[in-house]
């Protein structure tokens, strides 16, 4: 059997059903087999750029769970793949990108359109291979599925020289393999859970602190049953919004630099941090000295380099989150429900309650200037906060943490570790693929949204009717607000006034385009692009020098917040 | 600067691996000291040992770095236990007929061998611990080294095994 078709029947044997890609001299073979042989098995999405390809499949796998595949050419569609590679990299997303390579004989003579695909990856995905004969071809695309997927999973790049794909082996595929040099971790010590156990009952200011681990392992449920059993307030990190529900009682919403006010409070104050798949990044922290400092730290984590890289824990528990929720719910269940006091905690409550009546998430109701967060907080309510939202980066992506409350995991698509421009856009296209008849929203800014904008294109051919909504302040507004703090209101190159009309953009491209310039314009635009089947583009435009608040500023701590 | 660690890992002897554990040092700002590979007895493994300097939290991460690499097998932080590094190197010195007594004593005392003599220089090949090599170096240095090869620390644990290739990684 021919390579290309190996390698497609052994992505259908993976399960895959959908590939996003773009073709090119060094994959025509497989683009030719997929037409000719494997029509009815995939369907095919064919981008306007390779970025998007791969962050079509990364959105895809965000939005369902399963890894998302993408197939480019060599060369440059090969280096168009290192963002979105980068992007799933930093938030562990499961991929699998093929790119074409050069034939093997040629490989290593700067040939047309050569590019080491796999040594300019290698930083940027979980694992990559050059399958440099037929004969591995099979194993190879099963150990990348594996790898992706498992563990903490991750992007991999699988490269494939064009004579592998033409040559001939034996159609032999495994049905399991066992990679001798990969076990990811999966069940933590049950001694350590015991431990967590006792540092859960002591606790008095407990806070929950958890992130896009939660998501992954599919511990939703887990993770709501251990804070109701035990009245633990919980916080979430970006990656981990949706993982616990935003309107429960207990949510305390999102922490970090942009995060709510009694959240970072809270885990300021707190006696006892339980952090579920969340890495304490930077942006969460501020300098590690100064972050929950009386806190003991229970740290669940799949990764082991994730624990005790970056804070001092005093249990580290290595494992799958799902596996140690529910073991730890056991052991508290057996030790009967006295063990957790909630009552303890009442006085914990009432701070918090506190904190958040003294500082709420809050911006000017009577402007005719429309406030984005206004348009985000609408987008919520009209959608009854069941859309899949995917952003952009900047205040759009901060404002769409804030502003819309995420119930379910995985209906929350963004760039977080690596905080990728023109994500979003290609991310929403993923996940309404996925989904063709859920919602999908991309709240885009007006610089993000021109990154990868020629994807226009690609949900008009597909009639794919994703909406995309632009909070227009005709700036790099995130940068601008950075600028006017720290930098003396020097705008350096931050504005962009001079944008297309996002209107005629979208006529243009055949979807249909809406603009609010007034804040009683908002509603009406959001319903006539909900009650459109196509794509739309919706075109606020907002107040210019609106800022992302509360703000605390990178390296400083909670006792520095800007309010507003 | 932190302690200096000597550290084995057993890798899979395949393309591409070495550049994997380099480019984690670099990337993540890591120190290599010294790294010296070659295949072990089964062909298919390589063993790496690796010279770096950094305190606990460091090392932690390095090893922890290491163990997530898809192709690496085994690591070991020799320097937690008892172990024996040695280190080859190739020294050429100058040595003019008033010198050449001299350069041949030490090589003596530091049971170096003479590789090569021209009228005027010695080669040597000396191999020995670290403290032994610093130690003729500093001697030879005072009488003028041409050049200098330094093979980099090999290491082995005492008593018990070294990284096997069976059972999984830790
Ligand atoms: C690819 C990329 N380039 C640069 C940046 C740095 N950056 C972060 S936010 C931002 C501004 C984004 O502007 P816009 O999309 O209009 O969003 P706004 O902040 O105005 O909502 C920039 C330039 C980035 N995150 N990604
Ligand atoms: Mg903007």
């Amino acid at each position: 059997m021919r390579g290309d078709e190996i390698l497609l029947r052994s992505l259908k044997q993976e399960g895959v059903d959908t590939i996003f890609g773009y073709p090119g001299g060094m994959v025509i073979d497989i683009f030719d087999a997929m037409v000719r042989t494997f029509s009815d098995d995939f369907k095919f999405i064919l981008v306007r750029h390779e970025q998007a390809a791969v962050h079509a499949a990364d959105g895809y796998a965000r939005a369902t769970g399963k890894p998302g595949v993408c197939i480019v050419t060599s060369g440059p569609g090969g280096t168009n793949t290192v963002t979105g590679l980068a992007t799933a990299y930093m938030d562990s997303i499961p991929i699998v990108v093929f790119t074409g390579q050069v034939p093997t004989g040629l490989i290593g003579n700067d040939a047309f359109q050569e590019a080491d695909i796999v040594g300019i990856t290698r930083p940027c995905t979980k694992h990559n291979y050059l399958v440099m004969s037929t004969d591995e071809l099979a194993r190879t695309v099963k150990e990348a599925f594996t790898i992706a997927a498992s563990g903490r999973p991750g992007p991999v790049l699988v490269d494939l020289p064009k004579d592998v794909t033409q040559s001939t082996a034996q159609w032999d595929y495994p049905t399991s393999i066992e990679l001798p040099t990969y076990k990811p971790t999966v069940k933590a010590h049950l001694p350590s859970i015991r431990r967590a156990a006792d540092l859960i009952c002591q606790a008095e200011r407990p806070v929950i602190y958890a992130g896009g681990g939660v998501i992954t392992s599919g511990a939703h449920a887990e993770l709501r049953t251990l804070a109701e059993m035990t009245g633990f307030p919980v916080t979430m990190t970006l990656m981990g919004l949706g993982c616990f529900p935003g309107t429960h009682p207990l949510s305390l919403g999102m922490l970090g630099m942009h995060g709510t006010y009694r959240a970072n409070m809270a885990v300021n104050d707190s006696d006892l941090l339980f952090a579920v798949g969340a890495r304490f990044d930077d942006r969460v922290t501020g300098p590690v000295s100064e972050f929950a400092r009386g806190a003991k730290i229970i740290h669940v984590d799949i990764d082991p380099t994730s624990i005790q890289k970056n804070i001092e824990v005093d249990v580290p528990l290595v494992g799958d989150a799902r596996d140690a929720l529910s073991r730890l719910i056991e052991i508290l269940e057996e030790r009967g429900p006295q063990t957790v006091n909630k009552e303890k905690l009442t006085g914990w409550h009432a701070q918090i309650t506190a904190w958040r009546n003294e500082q709420r998430l809050r911006f000017d109701r009577t402007t005719t200037t429309i406030k984005p967060q206004y348009v985000v907080e609408k987008l919520y309510e009209m959608t009854a906060g069941r859309a899949i939202i995917s952003t952009e980066v900047g205040q759009n992506q901060m404002w769409a943490a804030q502003y819309y409350l995420f119930d379910e995991p995985r209906t929350f698509l963004s760039s977080g570790g690596l905080g990728t421009m023109g994500y979003g856009f290609p991310a929403a296209i993923g996940a309404q693929v996925a989904f063709p008849d859920k919602l999908v929203i991309d709240i885009a800014g007006d610089g993000s949204i021109q990154m990868n904008i020629q994807e226009l294109a690609t949900v008009a051919q597909y009639k794919l009717p994703v909406k995309i909504a632009i909070l227009n302040n005709g700036y790099l507004g995130m940068v601008r607000q950075w600028q006017e703090r720290f930098y003396d209101n020097v705008y350096a190159h931050t504005d962009i006034m001079c944008a297309p009309d996002f209107i005629k953009l979208a006529d243009a491209y055949g979807a249909l385009g809406l603009r609010a310039e007034t804040t009683e314009e908002v509603v009406p635009v959001i319903k006539q692009a909900l009650e459109t089947d196509g794509p739309v583009i919706m075109d606020f435009v907002v107040e210019r020098e609106e800022g992302v608040y509360p703000m605390i500023p990178a390296g400083k701590s909670i006792t520095d917040v800007i309010l507003i | 600067m932190g302690t200096r660690h000597v550290i084995a890992v057993l890798v899979e002897n395949k393309p591409g691996v070495l550049a994997r554990i380099s480019g984690m040092f670099s990337g993540r700002g890591f120190n290599i000291h010294s790294l010296a590979v070659a295949p072990t007895l089964d062909t298919k493994l390589s063993r790496m040992t690796i010279v770096t300097d950094g305190n606990q939290h460091i090392i932690e991460q390095i090893i922890k770095q290491l163990r997530k690499l898809i192709n690496v097998v085994k690591v070991q932080d020799l320097t937690d236990h008892e172990y024996v590094d040695r280190e080859l190197i190739l020294v050429r010195v100058k040595a003019t007929e008033d010198k050449r007594e001299e350069v041949l004593r030490i090589t003596d005392i530091f049971r170096g061998k003479v590789v090569d003599v021209t009228p005027d220089t010695i080669t040597l090949e000396v191999t020995g611990s670290r403290s032994k090599i610093e130690a003729i170096l500093e001697l030879l240095t005072s009488i003028g080294i041409l050049e200098l090869i330094r093979a980099g620390t090999v290491a082995i644990a005492r008593g018990k095994k070294t990284p096997k290739a069976a059972g999984c990684p830790e």
